[in-house]
């Protein structure tokens, strides 16, 4: 057993009724004056939806902000490739949506294992994001008398997803990059791009800056702020293939945690039930096919599994619509963690199909019927040409082959209601910390938090640290010992991973740690296999700092360098998130322990004994970390078993 | 999966960094799968080189599913490729035949100076953006997301426009290395919504201003970039930009 803390942790959620809460924290925060501001740096890393929000407004507040991104331009950030939509509970379709709806279905959808007063004041938020973006320019489908149109999303009984065709994190993305733009070009923010951060200053105790290497020259480099926002997203390409974009990584949260940032509920990793299945082992990376499309599209496999013939020749009746014969409610809008569980379980029991059989089908057949190919066309186009460019088959003739892949993290660095971690002046943001989407995030809820984050909650609470530890937050010189410190860890570890002269490539051992992950803390996990997935991990990070061969310079722009430190640092996280997984004896959302499941395959949660959020102290590499406990209470939602039968 | 990959030379241009002179390597590649993407059977071309001891082929990559636009490419002398509205990355490998030779080479354009092999500084982009490619709307400002509505068609056009990716393609295609496709398209997404109307002639005269300053050319319709665009994006919206510059310097009082 795990090593608990003494002490549970304190989320520091404000008292009062909860849909008073955050007005009443907001009324009980410090304040900067409006001159005093400009005397003040925050740093923000990461310029996704949380991070290009958060550098727009602080600036507009007047902070002197600097943002750092490691692509070539913050309008990269991977929240660009979001598909489907954002949800807010605006009620225009007058079909019963609410504040307290959307929080309902949030925690509800999230297994019961989030913190309710977030969720409560993000979807308090959620209206203004949307009103925020169309003044921004977001061009969100519109319905022919101009007003703005919603579609459904999983996990919900009604039309509260907004959506700009299937590229809605690309328009939000670029919105706040408009914004960003904007401050960037009136002074307010440098931006650094092409910057890797690599260490977390922290002196006496509070947040003092970031380092960071120049990836173009090589060169490292030390920047000193009053707080830094971290809003650096998820840790899925742990497993190698996922949706996320090839530079997704961990390595600013993991350094934070290795400075004494708590990491919490690392084994909370959602695998999204519609993405293209792998078609060979040079397969670089998986592409999702959006959640949206479950709503005109229906799953299915054959009703009988040695049946191989072409999916037109399958009479309905030789069909398993297995999702709508599962759960008649809400049919084949089911959460993801649901619809991944069933699609693994009918491949699993034979029933997959393609040449791998580790697919499943996902058929417009009735919608072009019913709608005409016109109409699914104009929602779903470049989807459709997407997945024909991947796979080589019409989806208009054919039905999609889909099949489940690691597409999201819903656990983070631990952050207070303030979303500040306990290091004070470390702010988290977005998917990086763990705050809203408990043990399974519903469909268009990632924009909608990481905006949330950004426009609407750190802009206050970045100003309150500023504002109650004024008289300590004096300007740190470049040569604090805090400072020197940092850089020389930062440059110690470049160093140590160029001298070597080995013989594996990175990305062969990058491979390798996702198929431990993958096969040992994927969508099943088990005791005996999460055991055995930390001594392979264990083995696999001796081979890496015994035989990793990156080529080239430290000093220039070394792309393979990039990836090597990224991967160390994955090396090391892969080892928490098991033993999160193996201490978590209770199956919950995307959280799945094959020894805790009902008759029914259903998860089995386990209320009396892990109603918490865990939360990991580091105290080494190898060493067992020290859990703490942040107790969950459900005074609005009872607790109770999922279900959407 | 193997057995039956095609074999391919690759010609691809490598330069240590922006003072060195650069020039072509030739590379041969075995057993290339029909399904692989163009990225990943460079990713297989690294991997060997990684192997042999050369340094690795620098590219610009992130999101592998066409949408982030750090891709480039200069495949063939086509930007992104062979495929019509297919960035690189999600041109794929069924598109080449066994014994084909490729040329490789990173964007050329006096803006976009090289940063190493394949990759390229397309900062100037951003810089143009910085001037005006916004509404200037502050967070907590907005009203009503329904209190303006806006026409379907104009949302649509908007859209056509906003969907582009700033990869550079229009640039590198270009004869002139014009960036017009893509500050129009900014342009004619704001310039189309009734948010973005306060500030239209502003906006035009700014944008245009830096876009010279960074050393971009000038556009002769010749539309290449249209053909090169991998999000579609339609010279109608040059069209529109020009009209958009005339009316601010004849009928505004925006001065650059």
């Amino acid at each position: 057993m795990a090593k608990v803390a003494e002490s549970t942790l304190d989320g520091r959620v404000p008292e009062g009724p909860i849909a008073q809460k955050w007005d009443n924290r907001k009324n009980e925060m410090g304040l900067v004056s409006p001159n005093n501001k400009r005397k003040y740096d925050v740093i923000v890393v990461g310029t996704g939806l949380a991070g290009a929000s958060a550098a727009a407004s602080l600036a507009e507040l007047g902070y002197n902000v600097k943002a750092f991104c490691f692509q070539d331009s913050p309008r990269r950030a991977h929240s660009i490739a979001a598909q489907g939509g954002i949800n807010a509970a605006k009620n225009y379709p007058n079909d019963g949506d609410s504040t307290w709806r959307l929080f309902y279905d949030t925690v509800k959808g999230g297994d019961y294992r989030a913190r309710e007063a977030n969720v409560y004041r993000l979807s308090q938020v959620s209206g203004s994001i949307i009103d925020q973006c169309v003044a921004q320019g977001v061009p969100f489908a519109r319905e022919y008398g101009g007003l703005l149109a919603n579609r459904t999303f999983g996990g919900a009984l009604v039309s509260r997803t907004f959506y700009a065709r299937g590229q809605t994190g690309q328009q939000l993305l670029l919105g706040a990059y408009s914004a960003l733009s904007r401050q960037i070009g009136l002074g307010k923010v440098t931006m650094f791009p092409r910057r890797e951060m690599l260490d977390l200053i922290v002196a006496d105790g509070v947040t003092r800056g970031i380092v960071c290497r120049d990836l173009v020259t090589g060169q490292m480099e030390t920047h000193t702020a009053h707080a830094v926002l971290l809003c650096t997203g998820g840790y899925g390409n742990v497993f190698y293939l996922s949706t996320n974009a090839k530079g997704c990584n961990v390595t600013a949260a993991w350094r934070c945690h290795k400075r004494g940032a708590l990491f919490a509920n690392p084994c909370y990793t959602q695998i999204h039930p519609t993405c293209i299945p792998v078609s060979g082992d040079y397969q670089s990376k998986l592409t999702l096919m959006s959640e949206s499309l479950r709503n005109d599209g229906r799953v299915w496999v054959p009703k009988d599994a040695s049946n191989a013939s072409s999916p037109d020749a399958i009479p309905e009746e030789d069909r398993d619509y297995y999702l709508e014969r599962r759960y008649p409610a809400f049919g084949n809008m089911v959460p993801r963690d649901v619809a991944s569980r069933a699609a693994k379980e009918r491949c699993d029991a034979g029933y997959g199909v393609g040449s791998t059989r580790q697919a499943v089908y996902l058929d417009f057949k009735h919608a072009m019927e019913r709608d005409g190919e016109d109409v699914i066309r104009s929602k779903y186009g470049n989807l459709f040409h997407m997945y024909q460019k991947i796979t080589d088959e019409n989806p208009y003739q054919v039905p999609m082959r889909i099949y489940p892949a690691v597409h999201y993290t819903m656990g983070g660095l631990w952050v207070d209601y303030n979303l500040e971690s306990n290091i004070p002046g470390l702010f988290v943001l977005g998917e990086a910390n763990f705050s809203d989407h408990g043990a399974n995030r519903l469909g268009a809820s990632a924009l909608m938090q990481g905006l949330a984050d950004g426009y609407f909650v750190a802009p206050y609470t970045v100003g309150n640290h500023i504002a109650t530890n004024r008289n300590s937050l004096g300007d740190i010189p470049d040569d604090h010992p805090a400072v020197k410190e940092a850089l020389a860890n930062a440059t110690d570890r470049i160093n140590k991973i160029m001298n070597f002269a080995g013989r594996r490539s990175v990305d062969s051992i990058h491979r390798e740690l996702g198929q431990i992950m993958w096969n040992k803390c994927g969508m099943g996990r088990t005791k005996v296999g999460l055991q055995e997935g930390i001594a392979q991990i264990q083995e696999l990070r001796e081979v890496f700092w015994n035989d990793v061969k990156v080529l080239g310079s430290g000093q220039a722009f070394n792309q393979g360098l990039e990836h090597a430190g990224r991967v160390a640092d994955f090396l090391e996280f892969a080892e928490l998130m098991c033993n999160d997984a193996l201490h978590r004896e209770e199956s919950c959302g995307g959280h799945f322990r094959e020894e805790h499941q009902t008759e029914d395959n259903e998860a089995r949660r386990d209320d009396k004994n892990f109603c918490y959020v865990g939360a990991w102290d580091f105290q080494g590499v190898g060493e067992e970390p020290v859990l703490h406990k942040e107790p969950l209470e459900f005074n609005e939602v009872a607790l109770s078993t999922r279900s959407y039968k | 999966m193997s057995g039956a990959g095609m074999n391919l030379t690759l010609r691809i241009w490598r330069q240590a960094g922006p003072e060195d002179k650069g020039g072509f390597r030739t590379y041969r590649l075995a057993d290339v799968s029909e399904h692989m993407s163009f990225l990943e059977m460079l990713d297989v071309l690294n991997e060997q080189l990684t192997e042999l001891g050369e340094e690795p082929v620098a590219f610009d990559h992130d999101c592998r599913e066409g949408i982030c636009g750090m891709c480039s490419l200069m495949i063939n002398g086509q930007a992104h490729g062979p495929d019509k509205e297919t960035t690189t990355c999600q041109l794929h490998m069924r598109r080449f035949r066994d014994g084909d030779t490729i040329v490789i080479e990173p964007w050329r354009a006096r803006a976009f100076p090289v940063v190493r092999d394949l990759v390229v500084d397309r900062s100037s982009f951003d810089r143009v953006m910085n001037e005006g490619g916004f509404v200037s709307v502050n967070s907590g400002n907005a009203p009503d997301g329904n209190c303006l509505p806006v026409p379907a068609q104009d949302q649509n056009k908007a859209m056509d426009a906003a969907a582009c990716i700033g990869c550079g393609a229009c640039v590198a295609s270009c004869k002139n290395a014009s960036a017009m496709l893509f500050v129009s398209a900014k342009v004619s997404q704001l310039a189309l919504l009734p948010q973005g109307k306060p500030e239209r002639s502003q906006r035009v005269l700014k944008m245009v201003a830096q876009m010279d300053e960074e050393g971009f050319g000038n556009c002769t319709n010749t539309s290449e970039c249209e053909a090169a665009c991998p999000a579609a994006i339609s010279v109608s919206n040059i069209a529109r930009m020009n009209r958009e510059y005339m009316r601010a310097l004849v009928c505004s009082d925006e001065t650059v």
